[in-house]
């Protein structure tokens, strides 16, 4: 029996609805289990296939949310599963809550693409459509992978990767005494053990109590200033970070040369990405900056992408807005501050004209200068107003990966925990290796990291093994 | 030039322990076979440490026993000491280990192989091995004789174009001075195949007149002895065992090596091959761990009818007087004079990323390949590759479907998926830490596993597999019986529990239930079991105990076996081609392109084949078939 998945289906914005989707044989089970009828004690799983109710998401105490809830039994559905739909009214925080008490509840986060598979697996899918799963699978994985890593905070991954090499060092003790007994004993080992873990278990705690606080994931509109060298885009960040001094954190990239600040604009949370400057370039160092200031492009929800309004937009520049169609980019023409005479008087039209934009309409274009702040508050206007309109919004895949890398972080724990109830037992230490590498598994899924040969590495790295 | 003809079915090159398996199944299973060797006189010869078994080389043992193989029959007849190891722990990770005479597990395998009907034992070098359209059809020796064969297996160990070093010295030869094979890796080159090169090493064999045994620690072998093979009668093998010593290097050895660390050929550049991290030799031990004031080093009898001992922990390629100098600071080695020195031996072996899963070259059809050749290292791998080559040259000329033992099935699976699939960089050696469910592989239980796979291919008689029917019969009524039968709180049961320290009853309790407390056992609790019969044996009660004990971490093992076992069967196409699959990124399709993995499970064991790529090629799949 495949799992019960769940996950937001529709993206996060502020305005309109958000959809909860969970496909499986225990979605309508689990819906039911948080479901309180409007006015008549509804049973969900009593109600007629494809009808919609009426109720609030429900966690043992209190209301959550007001909803509406779909019930669609298989096989007429998307995915050919029981599928149940909730639509949710309270924003996205509200959102991420119900979804977190479906996991709760017995649901596991939905891979990228997962519904769309299923979809294919059960044959609910035509031939036409079916040839871009693939794709869509492919793209969503890969845009997962960057963005789970990419959204622990700097020192949270720091955190998690030192608990796991801890726990890889107990691990591979463990496997190295049971390859060569006659080098390495156990004799007493479990009790080590107990003493070596319980800091590690406390960490672990400490970082699920604050997972839903903020402290350990970025959240917010991954927004990224981009654009060629010297065009005023570190201005711009220290300009935004500093305008409202509601900075949460400053991480300077520590394996990409891409500068990261959370800041709360006019409410909102933005994700503020400060890239290298993008040119051709011989340099192979400066070629990597390049590549991830592309990187960061593609999987963000916003681009600033800035110019010097004296220079105009290069061939280099233009080249770049076109491999951005389908993004919401703004575009800076910065600097008007050197300009003869200010822009602002230009009408809208003659901008583009003048700048080659007439290929872009959907590229909307501002002058600003980061010298005399001139256009700043329009900027706000602007990005704030597309937030409100719904047309920005968090990707739903982050959502859904920071909630995953809380249940794995929860996983992690409990599987700790059951090593040292087995250990207290006097269960062989060979069996509480499960138990650990379960836990070393888990966090690993939070960094992106496979566990291959980890162990046998370690074993040999740090033990002399073998006669 | 005269050309003499001879024809077989398979032909096996190389006699070691990958090749007697390969020749001895083969001929079992009906097919003339013949079986070259550099000599005679060395057939399944341990050329380097004089034990078999070990920690997850013992599981190997036991599964090649149940498939119908025979290591583990002739260490029964020729071990000198035995010991299970870890018994403290898991059992999963108990391991039997033996001692043996080298000179009579190669004689006693002999008398094996020339009883053996349809089985041709011959002293040639092997030269070419002959191919016509993609097919193998036999092979040449170096006299230019030709043996015509419809499958041939090599396993050449380390001999091809094999060099033994230590210190200055270099000499073209195979280990203990055979005679190298120096011809075949050209032919092998010829056909495509890709050859690279291994390094490994031996201690040096000393004069156990020469040595203080009154400085070491004793090791004896266990009181009761537990035989490998599963048709030995325990009762059989009870006898007499010699006894090993364990001693230590100090600091003063380590200064020796450390001052002559520019003579040794592996830091001055002269040995190229590779060597396996697992029993390095003395010289990268103090190199590598030198926080490490001490290692150990035992000293091993190398057969009862002669004096040698084997310095086990210290092999080295240090020239001569450094040998001497370094082995004479370790206490009870003060006087020691040494037989043969150590030496490391470079050899040409492939990367079996060019074999299927059935051992089989994919480029050449009936071309097969097992052993040291391989890349892997110790007798026990090689063993259990060489049946497993054997098993399927023989199953490919008779048309059935080969055999191929998935990582839930068998160590043997876990070894050979490893080969085939991962990069390995150095010589491999089997751990119970790279078997993902060793808590079912395990080596009580390998007649369980593979018997009946055993007996389906033809090594395994009617009558071994009556006799195995009835234990597991046995052992099954005997678990049940246990979960049944309900102890009172009588004043025997609270006698007994106090006696183990074990809480006194509340109420009745299943013995089961009472077998599962760390504290007791199966075997702990016959004086509360009046109904037990007497015919349970040993292993049966051993059984019964591990299943009812361990029932809990089994069942959760069984469930991931489930979920593993559902991606092994998602085969792959063998003519699927890759170009035509969208979306895999680029690298993870020249991995797939070179590998060509059977299954869904074995593509996401490649490095280089992510999750998503694994996805797309699900999807991929399902819409083609």
């Amino acid at each position: 029996m495949d799992k019960t998945i769940a996950a937001v289906s529709t993206g996060m914005t502020a305005s309109g609805i958000i959809i909860v989707r969970m496909s499986g044989d225990l979605a309508v089970e689990i819906a039911a289990g948080v479901f309180r009828a409007g006015r008549r004690g509804k049973d969900l799983r009593k109600v007629k296939s494809h009808t919609i109710h009426h109720g609030f998401i429900h966690d043992g105490t209190r209301d959550l949310d007001e909803v509406l809830v779909t019930v669609m039994r298989a096989p007429h559905t998307y995915t050919g599963e029981d599928t149940v739909e909730i639509n949710c009214h309270g924003g996205v925080l509200v959102a991420s809550k119900v979804l977190s008490l479906l996991f709760e509840r017995g649901a596991v986060p939905a891979e990228p693409g997962e519904f769309t598979k299923r979809a294919f697996l059960n044959g609910r899918m035509d031939l036409a459509r079916a040839e871009a799963v693939a794709d869509l699978i492919s793209a969503k994985n890969e845009f997962a992978l960057r963005s789970s890593v990419s959204q622990l905070k700097g020192a949270v991954s720091e955190k998690v990767k030192s608990l796991r090499e801890q726990i890889l060092d107990r691990i591979a003790y463990i496997e190295a005494a049971l390859d060569d007994p006659e080098h390495y004993d156990l004799t007493g080992y479990s009790e080590t053990l107990l003493t070596e873990l319980s800091p590690v278990m406390s960490e672990l705690n400490e970082l699920i109590r604050h997972a839903d606080d903020g402290a350990v994931l970025r959240q917010g509109i991954r927004t990224v200033i981009s654009g060629r060298p010297n065009a005023g885009k570190s201005s711009l960040l220290n300009i935004l970070a500093g305008y409202e001094r509601a900075i949460v954190t400053e991480i300077a990239g520590t394996t990409r040369d891409v500068l990261t600040e959370e800041i709360l604009l006019r409410g909102i949370s933005l994700i503020l990405m400060d890239t290298a400057g993008i040119r051709k370039t011989g340099d192979r160092i400066e070629q990597i900056g390049v590549d991830r200031a592309k990187e960061a492009m593609r999987d963000a929800d916003l681009v600033l992408y800035m110019a010097d309004a004296a220079e105009g937009l290069t061939a280099e520049d233009l080249e770049v807005l076109s491999g951005l169609s389908g993004k919401r980019v703004i575009l800076l023409l910065n600097k008007q501050d050197l300009l003869s005479r200010a822009m602002d008087t230009d009408s809208p039209e003659f901008i583009r004209e003048k700048n080659k934009l007439v290929a872009f309409p959907d590229v909307r274009v501002l002058p600003i200068s980061t010298v005399t702040r001139q256009g700043l508050p329009e900027l706000e206007e602007t990005i704030s107003g597309m937030f409100l309109m719904g047309e920005l919004g968090f990707n739903e895949e982050i959502v859904i990966t920071s909630l995953r890398q809380k249940e794995l972080l929860k996983e992690a724990l409990s599987s700790l925990q059951l090593a040292c109830e087995a250990a207290e037992s006097g269960v062989p230490e060979d069996l509480l290796n499960i138990d650990l590498l379960n836990a070393y598994g888990a966090l690993g899924r939070i960094l992106g990291e496979e566990v291959d040969d980890d162990v046998i590495d370690r074993v040999f790295e740090k033990f002399c093994m073998g006669k | 030039m005269l050309q003499i003809e001879e024809n077989y079915d398979i032909a096996v090159i190389g006699a070691g322990h990958a090749g007697v398996e390969a020749a001895l199944a083969s001929a079992r299973l009906g097919f003339e076979t013949v079986m070259f060797t550099v000599s005679v006189d060395s057939i399944a010869l341990m050329p380097c440490n004089p034990n078999i078994g070990g920690t997850s080389k013992g599981h190997l043992v036991r599964e090649i026993d149940a498939l119908g193989g025979e290591m583990g029959k002739n260490i029964d007849k020729t071990f000198i000491q035995s010991r299970m190891l870890n018994v403290s722990k898991g059992p999963a990770v108990h391991s039997l280990r033996a001692q043996a005479d080298k000179q009579w597990y190669t004689r006693e395998m002999r008398k094996t192989l020339e009883a053996q009907p349809r089985l041709t034992i011959r002293q040639a070098e092997v030269s070419r091995i002959l191919v016509e359209d993609g097919k193998v059809t036999g092979v040449a020796t170096l006299a230019g004789t030709v043996f015509r064969a419809r499958a041939v297996i090599v396993t050449t160990g380390v001999y091809l174009n094999a060099r033994c070093i230590y210190g200055e010295v270099s000499e073209y030869t195979g280990p203990n001075g055979l005679k190298a094979a120096n011809h075949l890796s050209d032919s092998l080159k010829e056909l495509g195949i890709e050859l690279r090169r291994f390094k490994t090493g031996t201690p040096a064999r000393m004069d156990g007149s020469t040595i203080d045994y009154s400085k070491m620690q004793e090791q004896k072998g266990d009181r009761r002895i537990v035989p490998f093979s599963f048709e030995t009668d325990p009762a059989s093998i009870q006898k007499e065992q010699v006894s090993c010593w364990l001693t230590y290097t100090n600091e003063e050895t380590h200064r020796i090596i450390r001052e002559n660390i520019d003579r040794s050929p592996l830091f001055s550049g002269d040995i190229k091959g590779t060597g396996p991290r697992y029993c390095p030799s003395i010289e990268d031990k103090v190199v590598r761990f030198s926080d490490k004031d001490r290692h150990q080093v035992f000293i091993e009898p190398e057969g009862l009818y002669t004096h040698e001992m084997y310095v086990d922990g210290m092999s080295s390629s240090l020239p001569e007087d450094v040998q001497y100098a370094m082995y004479r600071t370790v206490p009870g080695l003060e006087h020691a004079k040494i037989v043969r020195n150590a030496y490391a031996i470079e050899y040409d072996c492939i990367d079996a990323q060019q074999l299927k899963l059935t051992l089989e070259f994919r480029k050449i059809s009936g071309l097969y390949a097992a052993g040291q050749f391989c890349g892997s290292s110790g007798y026990e791998e090689a063993a259990a590759q060489g049946l497993i080559a054997g098993i399927n040259a023989s199953m490919k000329l008779q048309g059935r479907k080969e055999l191929v033992l998935d990582r839930s099935q068998a160590y043997i699976g876990v070894l050979i998926d490893d080969l085939v699939t991962k990069e390995n960089f150095e010589p491999y050696r089997m751990m119970t830490a790279r078997a993902e469910y060793r808590l079912h592989l395990r080596q009580d239980n390998a007649d369980q596993r593979l018997t009946a796979i055993g007996h389906e291919i033809g090594l395994i008689s009617d009558e071994r597999y009556a006799r195995f029917l009835a234990y597991v019969a046995q052992v099954d009524h005997e678990t049940a019986r246990m979960e049944e039968t309900f102890v009172g709180q009588t004043p025997e049961t609270a006698a007994l529990l106090e006696k183990y320290g074990s809480t006194p009853l509340k109420s009745g309790a299943t013995l089961a239930e009472l077998i599962r407390r760390p504290e007791l056992s199966y075997e702990a609790l016959a004086p509360l079991d009046p109904d037990r019969s007497a015919d349970i044996s040993e292993r049966a009660a051993e059984q019964v105990n591990i299943r009812i004990k361990y029932a809990g971490y089994i069942e959760r093992q069984m469930r991931q076996v489930e979920q593993f076992r559902k991606m092994e069967k998602r085969l792959i196409p063998e003519d699927i081609d890759y170009d035509e699959v969208p979306s895999l990124r680029i690298e993870a399709r020249q991995k797939l392109m070179k590998i060509r993995p059977a299954s869904i499970g074995q593509a996401s064991r490649i490095a280089g084949v992510s999750p998503a790529d694994v996805s797309v090629l699900l999807v991929w799949l399902s819409r083609k078939g």
